[in-house]
């Protein structure tokens, strides 16, 4: 499993923390009710929080925490449930949510293009050489027709600007 | 209709070199069938009960002579020699391997079409009235609106993974053609209250184990938004609808679990964050596509010219195939000619190569270069002069294509059934053409005049047997077909299901049953204007049912 980041392999400085154990240092993340039953001492830490919502557990219910967290990871508990591209949407376009938004689970690659255009920027990918195959899979296309959480072009942008 | 331009045509080709390379890795032995799947379900490409299926879309059924050119070609060099044309407008080739795929998605390419999204769980092909621009009833060509969709739905990276399939549908009449409330999303033209032009939104129709009648989710809508609003509606469905049940994932269960009134209140809360964003569409694009669908140069003819009339007189064949086939056009002197693909004992749908290349001669040579597929299963000619209807019709007879039974009982809808399906419990194509052949006096048929017949293979009703007025359904009996009959669906602006006739009945019996439910219906009808539907909504299931069974309507015992 590798974490990448603008199409580079980085090293995950967030803990994953599953238990109630939360270490006193470091960076960490964790699930949803672990944030809720401990919230305010996690937002007193000095170092970065993230949490991880299922996909049965909408974004809204972090709407007003979002400025205090550096990092939002949306799970893909099969590649075809496909909920969290909403909630990456709605993360970025409606909560305003500018942190890390990591893709979880089982990502594909053929997926990549996707989460990357509903605003994920992180990606825990399994592959032998994910690098390679990020760079592959993000070139499969160059021509959008529709909005999305990203920057590029919509054809329709593009024509009426010939 | 609609042309592809560098934008187009460089998305298409890059999804065929994506899907190459797919391939290529799944023949290799990189990706397991488990991870190929969904790429070639992408793709529209089925494994069915003997051989790989493609399908391939044709955009609310519009097709040029040159496309269908295309089509033949590759039936003839990657199928059997022919095509089956689908209830969404599609066609489907039944017979190709996995490794011409590639090849035939380039073919396809080299004409502007595509087979991305015909099927998996997102939006599929868009469908349309087959009468859209020509049709005297319609408001608007609904055309334009199903191009803005196809654009918005395809590769749309949010909706890719839906909970199920997604379809949609739009009319631009009053009279709905296009089945709109049998789909997840229907769109249906209106005058506003001010004269303006905007859609009624009907959402969670669907046929399948749990067929409904779309419930209206808007009464207008003004068309520059109907991309945001299909757009909250894709996401609430995305979030909320279920996905732990194959059979409970379609937005109908979810609208349905919820209410209309509490969905209504989702979907508006999240249009009220989108309405005048980004998705709406700009005025110069509305033209923009507009103009693809001018209609033709028409000629000044005088209309009902007095020729035709009088080769109607001379000629009954003739006139039996133009009042069944040949429906008005809004310019006068010209036709819309329906081309039935419906001959006694063929498959119904089905077209082979040679004829798909004469239709195209024959779209060149009368009807502009250009065809429309019907969610009924037969091609249009759209645009043919009515001094010219005589010499269509002898060619379209010398092909075998001149069946005059359009809107008539053996205009049958039919899915492929246990002939091709790995789902079916019986096959479906053998009773249509059962059917076909015990109906084969044209007096007869016109006398009994509109009734359709709708035969799926097995629950999942692809073959639309809810809103079939009569509607057959192949059961499985203790490993036996059997088939049980429903009455009384319907597809328009009234649609409705049909109801359940009584136990189900062995294949050799169904002609039989039909002929009497027609009999019934004749002797009970008030007067020939009175539709077999007309008659069955105001005397009721009671006398249909006697008739086939008696006063016994106990489940018959199985040999
Ligand atoms: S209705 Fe059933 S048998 Fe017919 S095509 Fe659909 S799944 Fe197959």
């Amino acid at each position: 499993m590798a974490l990448v980041k603008q199409g580079k392999i980085v090293e995950d400085s967030f803990q994953r923390v599953t238990d109630e154990a939360i270490p006193t240092t470091g960076a960490v993340l964790v699930d949803l009710a672990t944030w809720q039953a401990q919230r305010e001492q996690l937002k007193g830490r000095a170092e970065p929080v993230g949490v991880v919502l299922k996909s049965d557990e909408h974004p809204e219910v972090l709407a007003d925490d979002l400025p205090g967290l550096a990092l939002v990871a949306l799970d893909f508990p099969t590649f075809r449930d496909g909920r969290a591209y909403s909630y990456a949407r709605l993360l970025r376009d409606r909560y305003e949510f500018t942190g890390e938004l990591r893709a979880v689970g089982d990502v594909l690659l053929e997926q990549l293009l996707y989460m990357q255009r509903c605003g994920f920027d992180a990606f825990e990918i399994e592959s032998d050489d994910p690098e390679r195959d990020f760079e592959t899979a993000l070139a499969d296309f160059t021509v959008w027709y529709q909005p999305a959480g990203d920057d590029r072009a919509s054809a329709l942008q593009l024509r009426h600007r010939r | 209709m609609y042309r592809y331009d560098e934008f187009d045509q460089q998305l298409v080709d890059e999804r065929v070199t994506q899907f190459r390379r797919q391939v290529e890795r799944r023949m290799a032995g990189e990706l397991t069938e488990d991870q190929f799947k969904p790429l070639r379900l992408m793709n529209g490409l089925y494994l069915q009960l003997h051989a790989y299926m493609l399908r391939v879309n044709v955009p609310y059924g519009m097709l040029s002579s040159r496309q269908l050119r295309q089509l033949a070609l590759i039936a003839r060099r990657y199928d059997r020699d022919y095509g089956h044309f689908t209830t969404r407008q599609n066609i489907q080739y039944n017979w190709v391997s996995l490794e011409d795929t590639p090849d035939i998605l380039a073919a396809l390419a080299e004409v502007e079409m595509n087979a991305m999204q015909s099927s998996g769980n997102c939006v599929r092909n868009i469908t349309a009235d087959q009468f859209a621009g020509r049709a005297k009833d319609e408001i608007e060509d609904p055309r334009v609106w199903c191009e803005l969709i196809r654009q918005y739905s395809i590769l749309n990276p949010e909706f890719a993974y839906l909970p199920r399939k997604f379809k949609i549908a739009v009319t631009g009449s009053p009279n709905d053609r296009a089945a709109v409330a049998v789909h997840d999303i229907g769109l249906r033209m209106h005058h506003g209250e001010d004269g303006k032009p905007g859609f009624e939104v009907i959402v969670g129709g669907g046929q399948g184990r749990t067929p409904v009648i779309g419930k209206t989710i808007r009464g207008w809508l003004e068309p520059e938004h109907v991309l945001g609003y299909v757009e909250a509606i894709l996401r609430i469905y995305n979030m909320y609808g279920r996905r732990d049940n194959l059979y409970k994932a379609r937005i109908k269960i979810l609208v349905n679990a919820v209410g209309i009134d509490k969905f209504r209140e989702l979907v508006d809360a999240e249009w009220e964050h989108l309405r005048g964003g980004e998705l709406t569409i700009p005025a110069e694009e509305i033209s923009r596509i507009h103009a693809y669908f001018a209609p033709p140069e028409w000629e000044e003819l005088p209309d009902g010219a007095a020729t035709l009339a009088a080769q109607l007189a001379e000629n009954e064949t003739f006139a039996h195939w133009h009042q069944a086939n040949v429906s008005e056009h809004k310019q006068p002197g010209y036709a819309i000619v329906t081309v039935s693909l419906k001959a006694p004992g063929r498959e119904p749908g089905d077209l082979d190569a040679d004829r798909m290349d004469a239709l195209a001669e024959l779209a060149d040579r009368f009807s502009c270069g250009e065809l429309r597929v019907s969610h009924r299963q037969n091609l249009v000619l759209a645009d043919v002069r009515q001094d010219q209807l005589l010499t269509l019709w002898q060619a379209l007879s010398a092909l075998e294509l001149a069946t005059p039974n359009i809107g008539l009982l053996t205009d049958m809808i039919a899915c492929p059934g246990l002939d091709y399906c790995a789902l079916a419990n019986a096959r479906s194509i053998p009773v249509a053409q059962d059917i076909s052949r015990h109906f084969i006096d044209v007096d007869k048929l016109q006398t009994i005049g509109n009734l359709s017949i709708n035969i799926s293979g097995c629950m999942n009703a692809c073959g639309h047997h809810h809103v079939g007025n009569i509607g057959i359904l192949g059961v499985d009996k203790r490993g036996k077909e059997y088939f049980q009959l429903t009455l009384g669906g319907a597809s328009d602006q009234q649609a409705s299901l049909g109801d359940r006739l009584g136990p189900a009945l062995p294949q050799d019996e169904v002609p039989g049953a039909i002929e009497t439910l027609v009999d019934t219906y004749l002797g009970l009808r008030q007067d020939a204007d009175e539709t077999f539907l007309e008659t069955y909504r105001r005397v009721g299931i009671t006398p249909f049912k006697t008739a086939v069974y008696g006063d016994d309507t106990s489940p018959r015992r199985v040999a």
